[in-house]
């Protein structure tokens, strides 16, 4: 743990978002994870993102659930709401408060063990709804807070700081959302905030439930040779597939968005999502194309990182459930709880 | 951009603002970090091996080091660096047996100074103790120069003054009082095998205007408050006008207000930004009362039946940059006095033109910059003497250097072969997020001097105004000192480019990125190096991408969170200690070291 809090000193040039905010004010308590650790970088990646798109931190809930990677909401917006839920539990408590408080902005930040093992049925059933709602996994493939035992998405063959070799096949959380119905899927690295933070701004403009993989090397447990998610393993066999950027609304007036070699797609809120380099004939709104073209790369043992997978015409799960504009948080109590009467009056009807 | 080699002890010195500023090169943050332990006495030492006189300069000094104080550029006052060394000797406790021990058996070679000031006094410092005879010519008789004649008491106590005066003539210089050399020829001539002139620039320019010689009410600054200072003036008229604003200029205007004068105007030609005198010395003569009038020069000074009855200046107005002026009209104030300072001249009458010492057009003396020998081999020149009016610090550091020169003139080597400077770097870790210095950020604000009051300060000639820090103040100004000698050093063979550093950084200094040319580099970092004054730290490929790491100086608070968030060690804090060369280096370095 560091020896002090971060310095109140500031750059003397440091910008302003439209809020009127430096990045400095998104940030939050100092990190107690181990120095050089993954998540800290995606800390800092998530600051960026959320200072970029002028994001509220009122108007924010951060919602984490146990392990390293569930600590680190404390460590960026200070100013935002947050909910530190039991062990896997973070999709389903985010469900519940996103279905009593839909205005509020909703960034998950799970681990590999608490969204690919204790907590992977929540995990599936948030992905089934589209919660709309930012859903971080920060995949270093060990228990890092137990002492590095391999986790459920540790590759086989992967070697433990002691040298053995993982023997079961790994769950691929970008493989899992896709085959059941997931609308933005992204995988990333720490150790590329170029890629990350334009991914972080579209999921958070994004309709229903962004999930994002991002490979984080545990620097402690899991950063040696014979590790597949190491920092120098990550970087060899890390292979970018799309290279994609927002243009949010404001901005489309923009002259240089040539429509050559570019798939755009329109998010919800008008803004643009702008896939420059992808690979030829890869549609990134074409979930069978996708999920073909990762099998056969990862075959090859690439770890293809960009946003991967989009469709925005998905309805979440309030529009699904054709739920009231109001949010209930905001609800009178007497319409929230009209009363025993009501209460006997709609049994009724099922009798 | 090649990447930076931290070998060279001038790149990690130009990171400590203060001591790349100090003509002397002191070692601020060591001795802020020994005021801050209570090492009052340490901390002098440390002060006193290069700048000689911490007491006089802690009071006096034109502190070059605070407007390049890092401090500065993050919340924008700078350390209160001055004000700290009058601190360390204020409250310094017995030191005699720290100075440098003197040999009984000299070494045979005779060094005549030529005036005591700062440069001669620094002069005889550096070479008694290695053995040299060094005799002081001074007209006047008491030591010290124009830090006696020509600073007032109320800024410099004399007993202040003769304390530090006298730890060098009691190594055993021989000083000759009321001996003005009147002939550089008989004294080259009287076997000295090498001579300093640290004579200064004793000459006030006078303003020659109408008026100039019909009464005896006009005064040359220097010489007026040399007079001051020798108990021959003791009074002036109520209405007293000072032309000139530089710090002379502060001094007279503020003895003025201790002498009787009621209604004190200091005439400046042009517009406040323009002055010539630091900023805290036209705090402290306002606050004193006086006024200053800008854009006023003076035309003649009108005289009624024999006495000065005022002055009649044109009242200018300046175009944007104050280079152009235009005459708007013609004002009178009255006055009983008039003081000129606007400045000092060099005057070497008593130097015969025939002795292969020459001079330039403007009558200075053609001197080396870096040996201060003039052209006649054995004569060097220091202090105000050698290029003009500057400070008591330029003035230190001119003695230091003409010290090696003699020193190396005396045994027969070229004076231009300067010993080097050399650095130690030792890592400051005691454990895991653990450091020899206090890293922390203190966002304290800059301590404000107190000053004796306004009534009581006006009593006597010799109150000194300023207070000097208490404990409290103290405690809070050390901690804003940034410990910019404990660097950041960077081994990149050990980075894993995890970006720890770079993420937990609270000034955006760092950046990973693939190499460029340095205006390129400098725009593509993660904020934009806009201070071309400040080094770009550039490391050699990294390992993993062969990308570089950038670290721009400009704004690094020192916090040392770099090095412990790094997983690797790649970064470290390291405290970097300039050894400076002194005419006799070892003896120099290894007279104090602090524990």
């Amino acid at each position: 743990m560091p020896s002090i809090a971060k310095p109140l000193a500031r750059h003397p040039a440091l910008k302003q978002n439209e809020l009127g905010l430096t990045i400095r004010d998104y940030e939050g308590s100092m990190s107690t994870l181990c120095a050089g650790c993954g998540h800290d970088s995606i800390t800092a990646a998530i600051v960026r993102a959320l200072w970029e798109i002028s994001m509220q931190p009122h108007m924010l809930a951060k919602m984490s659930g146990i392990g390293c990677s569930s600590k680190t909401p404390a460590y960026f917006v200070n100013g935002a709401h947050g909910f530190n839920s039991a062990h896997g539990r973070m999709p389903a408590i985010t469900t519940g408060a996103a279905a009593a408080n839909r205005e509020l902005t909703y960034i998950g930040v799970s681990g590999d063990g608490d969204s690919l093992s204790i907590g992977i049925g929540h995990m599936c059933h948030a992905i089934r709804r589209n919660v709309r709602m930012v859903y971080i996994i920060e995949n270093n493939g060990v228990y890092g807070l137990t002492k590095g035992q391999f986790s459920a998405s540790a590759d086989v063959g992967s070697k433990s700081k002691r040298g053995e070799p993982n023997q079961f096949a790994p769950i691929d959380p970008v493989m899992l959302a896709l085959s059941i119905g997931a609308t933005f899927v992204a995988r990333s690295f720490s150790g590329d905030k170029e890629q990350l933070v334009p991914i972080l701004k579209a999921a958070f403009r994004h309709r229903g439930m962004a999930l994002i993989d991002v490979i984080s090397p545990c620097v402690t447990f899991n950063d040696h040779t014979g590790s597949t998610k190491s920092y120098l393993y990550t970087r060899k066999h890390a292979v970018s597939a799309t290279d994609a950027d927002l243009v949010p609304p404001a901005s489309e007036i923009v002259a240089n968005i040539s429509a050559q070699d570019v798939t755009a797609v329109t998010l919800h809120d008008g803004s643009i999502l702008r896939f420059r380099s992808v690979p030829e004939g890869y549609d990134p709104t074409d979930r069978v194309k996708v999920t073909s073209y990762l099998q056969q790369r990862q075959q090859k043992g690439e770890i293809i990182t960009g946003l991967l997978f989009v469709n925005e015409h998905v309805p979440d799960m309030h529009e699904m459930n054709n739920t009231s504009d109001t949010p209930l948080a905001r609800m009178p109590y007497e319409k929230l709880c009209p009363g025993s009467a009501a209460l006997e009056q709609l049994q009724e009807e099922f009798r | 951009m090649d990447a930076t080699d931290i070998n060279n002890p001038q790149y990690f010195h130009k990171v400590v603002d203060c001591q790349w500023a100090c003509p002397a090169h002191t070692n601020v943050p060591e001795y802020i970090r020994l005021i801050a332990q209570g090492r009052y006495t340490d901390a002098y030492m440390v002060n006193r091996e290069s700048n000689v006189f911490p007491a006089i300069l802690g009071r006096t000094c034109d502190r070059p080091c605070e407007p390049a104080c890092r401090r500065g550029r993050v919340d924008t006052h700078p350390v209160a660096i001055c004000r700290l060394k009058r601190v360390a000797a204020d409250l310094k406790g017995e030191i005699k047996h720290l100075l440098p021990k003197i040999p009984a058996q000299k070494n045979g070679k005779r060094i005549a100074c030529i005036g005591a000031g700062p440069a001669s006094l620094t002069v005889a410092n550096d070479l008694m103790p290695i053995g040299y005879e060094v005799t002081i010519f001074e007209k006047l008789d008491k030591p010290g120069g124009l830090m006696r004649s020509n600073i007032p008491a109320f800024r410099l106590p004399e007993q202040v003054l003769t304390e530090e005066v006298n730890l060098i003539l009691d190594m055993g210089v021989e000083i000759r009082y009321n001996s003005p050399v009147k002939s550089m020829r008989e004294l080259l001539a009287s076997g000295y095998d090498a001579v300093f002139v640290g004579s200064g620039a004793p000459r006030g320019k006078d303003l020659e205007l109408p008026g100039r010689h019909e009464t005896d009410r006009i005064h040359i600054g220097i010489d007026w408050l040399e007079s001051i200072a020798f108990g021959h003036i003791h009074s002036i008229g109520e209405r007293v006008l000072i032309i000139g604003v530089g710090n002379t200029a502060m001094d007279c205007c503020r003895s003025s207000c201790r002498l009787g004068g009621k209604e004190i105007k200091v005439m400046a030609r042009r517009p406040r930004p323009y002055f010539k005198a630091s900023p805290w010395e036209l705090e402290d003569a306002e606050e004193e009362g006086v006024e200053i009038v800008v854009n006023h020069a003076p035309k003649q000074f009108v005289i009624e039946n024999g006495k000065l009855t005022g002055m009649i200046f044109e009242r200018l107005e300046w175009d944007a940059q104050a280079k152009k002026s235009r005459t708007l009209d013609e004002v009178f104030y009255p006055a009983d006095d008039v003081i000129l300072a606007i400045g000092q001249e060099n005057a070497f009458p008593w130097i015969e033109r025939d002795l292969r010492i020459e001079f330039d057009k403007w009558g200075l003396p053609v001197v080396n910059e870096t040996t201060f020998e003039s052209t006649r081999a054995g004569v060097f020149f220091g202090g105000d003497s050698a290029f003009g009016p500057k400070n008591i610090i330029w003035a230190v550091e001119h003695g230091h250097q003409a010290a090696i020169s003699i020193h190396n003139f005396c045994r027969s080597i070229p004076v231009t072969e300067r010993p080097a400077a050399g650095m130690k770097l030792m890592s400051q870790k005691m454990g895991i997020s653990e450091w020899s210095y206090h890293n922390d950020y203190n966002p304290v604000h800059r301590q404000k001097m107190k000053h004796v009051d306004l009534a009581e300060r006006f009593r006597k000639l010799n109150i000194e105004v300023e207070l000097g820090f208490d404990a409290e103040q103290t405690a809070r100004e050390v901690e804003r000192c940034l410990n910019c000698d404990i660097q950041t050093v960077f081994s990149a063979p050990r980075c894993i480019e995890c970006d720890a550093c770079i993420d937990v950084c609270p000034v955006q200094c760092l950046t990973i990125t693939r190499n460029g040319e340095e205006l390129d580099l400098r725009s593509r970092l993660s904020a934009p190096a806009l201070n071309l004054d400040q080094a770009l730290y550039v490391s050699p490929p990294l390992p993993h991408t062969q990308r570089i790491m950038v670290k721009d100086e400009d704004i690094c608070v020192h916090c040392g969170l770099c090095a412990e968030r790094c997983p690797t060690a790649a970064w470290d804090m390291q405290k970097f200690e300039l050894a400076i060369a002194y005419a006799d280096s070892t003896s120099c370095m290894n007279s104090y070291v602090p524990a």
